[in-house]
């Protein structure tokens, strides 16, 4: 008798998935954010240790990377299966590499110029012969500032 | 002809559109790890200058075996062990010129924080991941030491670790690393860093 029936009572409406896009594009927002290009593509494993005490580098220092550790095997028929270095990209041999630093400190700003730092990102499986050696050729360089790339943790965990 | 309202754009294909960035910037991500473990390597000498005759009781030896063994002091030595020893060699003030140490004034053992040298040697077999190690807990013996003096005179300041995080950061302001500087300057000196891993000179 009532003019106003609800046409279908009694069924449940669908949920609403409007505000899905807005929650994908609130993630797809995050990881834009974090995300950082690798700027070189690694050629050797690098999966590196844990340590405590250690210091972040600031986003502004002027750093430059150096990778060691075994080549991935699609690089193995390049650098053969023993620990190699790459610095931007190429493998390089210990020889080479304070021209390289002194090339990368040399198109830095003056004041920028003390503040240089040399990361190593070393596999965690390396042997300290080619550390070693890279640690003697930056001294040739007088690049003494070094940095040994870490993650945060125990550093005695894999050890026992 | 009747009139019609302008139809709805079908926005149902945009989660799927957004799903596809997502993934794809999933995909991409790494984030990056920068930090680590710092530390500064010895000048080069000129080759016929001679090294400064250091006692042998204020250097404090550390050597890592190819086989990640740790000899510390010509003794055998856990790396779990290593932190506390290098504590203790460096807290030791065996000269009692050290108004501060708390350690056990051992006279076989180092003069004051300012002579004792912590010696590196290692092999060219050491894993990578044990000489990190190995870094890292000296690093923290001497971080530690400063902790407690920073405790002692400045109980008000934060932490050392942060301390010097900050004074090394771009963004803290240029008043607040002014107001640091003295205070690390001080804090250093009490236990000054020497860690060496060129070859030391014994006498």
């Amino acid at each position: 008798m009532s003019k106003f029936k609800k046409k279908k009572s009694g069924e449940l409406p669908a949920v609403s998935t409007a505000s899905l896009p807005d929650i994908v594009f609130m993630l797809l927002f995050f990881f834009m954010t974090v995300t950082v290009m690798k700027d070189s593509d690694l050629m050797v494993k690098n999966s590196v240790p844990k340590a405590s005490e250690i210091q972040k580098l600031d986003k502004k220092d002027p750093v430059m990377y150096i990778y060691a550790g075994k080549p991935t095997p699609k690089y193995q028929k390049k650098g053969g299966t023993s620990d190699q270095v790459q610095i931007n990209d190429k493998f390089v041999s210990p020889d080479e590499i304070p021209n390289l630093v002194l090339e990368y400190q040399s198109g830095l700003r003056q004041e920028l110029q003390d503040r240089f730092i040399t990361a190593l990102k070393v596999d965690k499986e390396t042997k300290m012969g080619i550390v070693t050696d890279i640690k003697e050729a930056l001294r040739d360089a007088n690049a003494l500032k070094i940095n040994y790339i870490t993650t945060e943790g125990d550093p005695l965990e894999g050890l026992k | 002809m009747a009139k019609r309202s302008a139809p709805e754009v079908n926005a149902g294909s945009m989660a799927d559109i957004a799903f596809l960035l997502l993934i794809f910037f999933l995909v991409t991500t790494t984030i990056e790890t920068n930090q680590g473990v710092s530390a500064k390597l010895p000048e080069r000498q000129p080759p016929n200058q001679e090294a400064p005759p250091i006692k042998e009781k204020n250097v404090f030896m550390v050597m890592v075996n190819e086989q990640d063994q740790l000899l510390v002091e010509e003794e055998l030595m856990g790396i779990e062990d290593l932190r506390e020893a290098a504590e203790d060699f460096l807290d030791n003030g065996g000269d009692g010129s050290c108004t501060y140490c708390q350690g056990v004034k051992d006279p076989a053992s180092s003069d004051n924080p300012n002579k004792a040298v912590i010696s590196l040697k290692n092999n060219r077999g050491t894993s990578y991941e044990m000489y990190v190690a190995v870094q890292n807990e000296l690093q923290a013996a001497y971080n530690s030491l400063r902790e407690r003096e920073r405790k002692r005179l400045y109980p008000n300041e934060v932490e050392w670790r942060e301390m010097w995080a900050q004074y090394n950061a771009a963004k803290t302001s240029d008043a607040r690393k002014e107001a640091l500087e003295p205070k690390i300057k001080k804090l250093q000196e009490l236990f000054p860093q020497k860690l060496s891993e060129a070859d030391t000179q014994r006498d």
